[in-house]
């Protein structure tokens, strides 16, 4: 049994899913800002991917100038707000604060963030003005944390930017995929529209590039195309009665649950298969929407998970049930999905291997696959771009792809990482986009 | 258990901690419920001519996360009327009769000094502090600092009270004077039997950069005012360090300011006040915070085994010493304890920028600083920077057989007469070019565009 109640209303789906860091007030920021040391060279900004000043932020709240607070924070990292809620800062800034070493609660950075960032979108405050027209077209196709960073940076420095975004709105995971407690749509999107609104950069919606004559149209039309396209759908299982109904992806899962909130259909006994962040994400998500039982099950041992340590007990404290070394063999049901037989697995040299004899069945209502994303093979096959082994674009120092033309950064590049990664990576590229127009 | 009644100038009290003279002590009301709670004894609120008050009153530096670091007040003297006062008076000290009542008076003239001091004797008070010390409101009117800054004009009317006073007079007097022992001087050679330091300090809090106008505003104006709090102790300690050492003031002192913890009047005890009195710290706390003060006090006796106050009261007058006497060849450097350090690099940064590039960052990735003894000046600024208890610690280096003083020096003609001079300070210290400044790696988030 879950810890939750089925929500049955926007304002008791609201609750579940209440916002595990919610914003400062200004007597908290007040006061968790003084206590920030304004460490020499310090650790915190070295853990961040993006490099943002953080001592000189938190000084700047403390000195009541929240919105130099926040044009310190924008400077480096357009996603200020959301990276505030939505990175794992346990890993990042906070694990590096100083005060860890001392037994002491680490600054926390994320809301400090997020609180200086809000007053500047609320007031719509701009910070930044692109420079005068330069005569130079880049197309960045994903609306993404890596494609919005990058095209902010281009703008910047005078250059023409059109975004391509398969969906009807901007950001990428951030609003499709981010667990729905970590950030809500709304606050998302009132920074994409002030970044927008900021930067200039013209976002097409609802225009997947997938097509050869619009990969000719865009050659045509653009110096440089910046790819921002992420990972795609959720991997198969390529399992036995993969397609019976209520099997579904763990992507398709949360896309759904942050559009459709409380009417989303999830109910009884789920199964989530995978052991990384986003199968924690589903199977807190599961616990949340109040099903009768969520079990993770995932193919190695608790310790060789990916997911982050308190992402697992993030989602053990919402209420899901844990199988370790079990594998499935097949998905059985009507046209339903109604139970998995498994199989016991034990890793040798690193390798999962079943241990025969050990089949055994768990019934079940649905059954969601976290065990990764795909890749748009098709699209990059098309443009003739080198992908590694996992598939992910391959670029040099630069971000700069097989096809010279391309750059690329984000999650297609890196296979997965954060928000925080994808919008350091795009602003890198956009900076070498920017070297090589002014060269050519 | 230790006892830690006193008898200050012939006012005795069940422990040495009173209530300043200020709105805590505005009436009886709040006087009982202080001495319900275990306060020692209270100075009431100045009493003496019909005053009007403003509004606002107060102001406040706050500093990081803590308020009222620093508090500032244009308020005058009781408004009440004084018979109500005096009414009062007798009522506690029925209820109250072992705890200590002082009346704080202010008047003009020496028949109205004469008046006031009988009608409070009359009442019941047990002492009187005479208030020469607010900086604001009634100086204008030639009373309050305009007294305790003129020893000549102190010297006359503590006279005037001690024409007729029959109970202990002690005089308070105002820091807003270079040389705070010549009105203490003043007072004892008038007679007085004990005198109070400090009121509080001329002070503007605070400036609205918004709309220009200084805090407290009064319709988009304001006017200095006198400060107080945890931000004025150092100069407190400092002037009742100078009267307690002078021998002309050779009577009782009792300190205020910025007193809030035991620890605070413990310090002020060792730099010789026998008693102590608290305004800001009640006001901002309320009465509640005696409970830690008198434990507080009673644990320390305990550990250091002072049966009574007068014990410990002035331990540390004789440890103040000129600068000339101090032992030039002291020598301390600080020493960093690997295991504590946390890597915050401020003792490095602090060095570096502000004191003598006497401490080395680490190889990462440990971030764990050390000393360059040799530039080291034993100045203890890292230690003070340090966040970690205990982490920095100043390590004697000397071994104490010798001792030789500036005064020592100078009468033994041994001082530097130019900077060429081997006994020159300075000299030993190496220091990098000018120019080496621009070559020091910045971290790379300064600048980052
Ligand atoms: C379930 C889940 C939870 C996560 N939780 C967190 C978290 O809590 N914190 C965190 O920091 N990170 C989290 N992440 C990771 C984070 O969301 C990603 O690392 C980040 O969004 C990657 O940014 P991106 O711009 O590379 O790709 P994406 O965010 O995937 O954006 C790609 C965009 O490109 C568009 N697009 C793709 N192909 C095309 C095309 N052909 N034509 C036009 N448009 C196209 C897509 O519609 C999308 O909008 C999570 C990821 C997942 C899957
Ligand atoms: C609002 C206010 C009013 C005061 N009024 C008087 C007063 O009437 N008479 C007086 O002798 N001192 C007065 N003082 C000074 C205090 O008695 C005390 O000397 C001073 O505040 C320093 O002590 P502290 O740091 O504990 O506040 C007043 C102080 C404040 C804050
Ligand atoms: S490490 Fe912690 S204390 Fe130091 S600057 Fe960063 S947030 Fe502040
Ligand atoms: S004591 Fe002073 S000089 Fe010595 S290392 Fe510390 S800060 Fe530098
Ligand atoms: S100030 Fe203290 S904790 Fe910080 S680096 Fe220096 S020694 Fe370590």
């Amino acid at each position: 049994m879950s810890e939750y109640q089925k929500p049955l209303s926007a304002e008791e789906y609201d609750i579940n899913f209440s916002a595990l860091k919610p914003l400062m007030s200004d007597t908290e920021a007040a006061m968790e800002s003084a206590r920030c040391l304004f460490c020499y060279d310090a650790p915190c900004v070295h853990a961040c991917p993006t490099g943002i000043d953080i001592p000189l932020f938190i000084r700047q709240i403390n000195s009541k100038n929240d919105t130099a607070a926040a044009k310190t924070i924008y400077e480096s990292n357009v996603f200020g707000y959301a990276c505030g809620k939505v990175c794992p800062t346990e890993e990042l800034c906070e694990g590096a604060c100083v005060y860890n070493h001392s037994d002491v609660k680490p600054i926390e950075i994320g809301r400090l963030q997020s609180f200086a960032s809000q007053k500047s979108i609320a007031n719509n405050k701009k910070h930044f003005h692109p420079l005068a027209p330069v005569g130079k077209k880049v197309a960045v196709v994903g609306a993404g944390p890596a494609g919005i960073a990058c095209a902010a940076e281009l703008r910047l420095h005078g250059i023409s930017v059109d975004i391509f975004e398969a969906k009807e709105n901007p950001s990428g995971l951030t609003v499709h995929g981010v667990a729905p407690y970590k950030i809500s749509n709304e606050e998302v999107l009132a920074e994409m529209s002030y970044l927008e609104n900021q930067y200039g950069f013209n976002i097409h919606y609802n225009t997947l590039i997938n097509t050869h004559a619009e990969i000719k149209r865009l050659e045509a039309e653009y110096d440089t195309i910046f790819l921002g396209i992420g990972l795609w759908k959720s991997s198969e299982l390529s399992l036995p009665g993969e397609e019976l109904e209520r099997v579904i992806g763990a992507i398709e899962f949360i896309e759904q649950l942050r559009s459709d909130k409380h009417h989303t259909n999830i109910s009884g006994k789920v199964i989530v298969l995978g052991g990384g962040n986003t199968a924690m994400d589903v199977a807190s998500e599961c616990c949340r929407m109040g099903v009768d039982e969520v079990v993770l099950a995932y193919r190695r041992s608790r310790q060789e998970m990916g997911a982050y340590g308190f992402e697992y007990d993030l989602a053990r404290a919402a209420g899901m049930r844990s199988i370790f070394n079990v594998m499935p063999l097949e998905l059985i049901g009507d046209h339903a999905v109604s139970a998995v037989r498994f199989i016991t697995t034990k890793t040798e040299n690193g390798k999962v291997v079943p241990v025969p004899g050990t089949e055994f069945t768990d019934f079940c209502d649905w059954v969601i696959k976290a065990t990764g994303q795909s890749r748009q093979d098709s699209l990059l096959d098309l443009i003739g771009i080198a992908r590694n082994k996992a598939g992910n674009i391959i670029t040099d120092e630069n971000f700069q792809t097989s096809n010279a033309r391309y750059y690329a950064a984000g999650d297609a590049v890196s296979g997965g990482q954060e928000v925080v990664n994808a919008v350091a990576d795009g602003k890198k590229a956009a900076k070498a986009i920017i070297l090589n127009l002014r060269q050519s | 258990m230790p006892s830690l009644q006193v008898n200050f100038a012939g006012i005795k009290s069940p422990n040495p901690f009173w209530l300043a003279s200020a709105p805590p002590t505005n009436s009886g009301y709040q006087i009982m419920k202080a001495f319900d709670a275990g306060w020692g004894g209270a100075v009431w609120k100045t009493l003496g001519v019909p005053i009007v008050n403003v509004s606002s009153r107060y102001g406040s530096v706050n500093y990081r996360d803590t308020r009222m670091m620093g508090f500032n007040n244009i308020e005058l003297i009781s408004d009440r009327p004084l018979k109500d006062n005096l009414r009062e008076i007798t009522e506690v000290k029925k209820r109250f009769p072992d705890h200590a009542v002082i009346a704080s008076l202010m008047v003009q003239s020496r028949k109205e000094w004469h008046q006031i001091v009988q009608d409070v004797t009359n009442a019941g008070a047990d002492g009187i502090e005479l208030n020469f010390g607010c900086p604001h409101g009634m100086c204008e009117r030639g009373m309050g600092s305009a007294v305790g800054q003129e020893p000549e004009v102190l010297k006359t009317i503590v006279g005037w009270v001690m024409e007729v006073a029959t109970i202990p007079v002690i005089t308070k007097l105002t820091p807003n004077i270079t040389d705070i022992t010549q009105p203490a001087i003043a007072a004892a050679e008038a007679g007085s039997d004990a005198i109070s330091l400090i009121n509080t300090i001329q002070s503007i809090v605070g400036v609205d950069i918004d709309d220009f106008v200084p805090y407290p505003k009064v319709g988009g104006l304001s006017t200095n005012g006198g400060y107080c709090g945890p931000a004025v102790k150092p100069i407190a300690l400092n002037m009742l360090k100078n009267c307690a050492q002078h021998p002309g003031v050779n009577i009782p002192i009792s300190g205020i300011g910025g007193i809030e913890n035991w620890r605070d009047a413990v310090e002020f005890m060792l730099l010789g006040a026998s008693t102590v009195q608290v305004c800001t710290a009640v006001m901002h706390y309320g009465f509640g915070i005696i409970r830690e003060m008198v434990a507080g006090l009673e644990n320390y006796m305990e550990e250091k085994g002072f049966a009574s106050v007068e014990d410990f009261v002035g331990k540390a007058v004789p440890k103040v010493v000129h600068w000339e006497d101090l032992n030039l060849r002291y020598k301390v450097v600080a020493s960093i304890d690997a295991n504590k350090c946390i890597g915050c690099q401020l003792c490095y940064t602090a060095c570096e920028d502000g004191a003598h590039q006497a401490i080395g960052l680490a190889v990462a990735p440990d971030r764990k600083p050390h000393i360059i003894e040799e530039n080291c000046v034993g100045c203890n600024l890292c230690s003070l920077v340090c966040p970690v208890e205990n982490c920095i610690t100043m390590q004697r280096l000397d071994d104490g057989s010798a001792t030789e003083s500036w005064k020592q020096r100078t009468d033994a003609n041994m001082i530097p007469t130019t900077f060429d001079d081997s006994r020159a300070g300075g000299l030993h210290h190496t220091l990098p070019d000018p120019g080496e400044a621009l070559k020091v790696i910045k971290p790379k988030h300064y600048g980052i565009r």
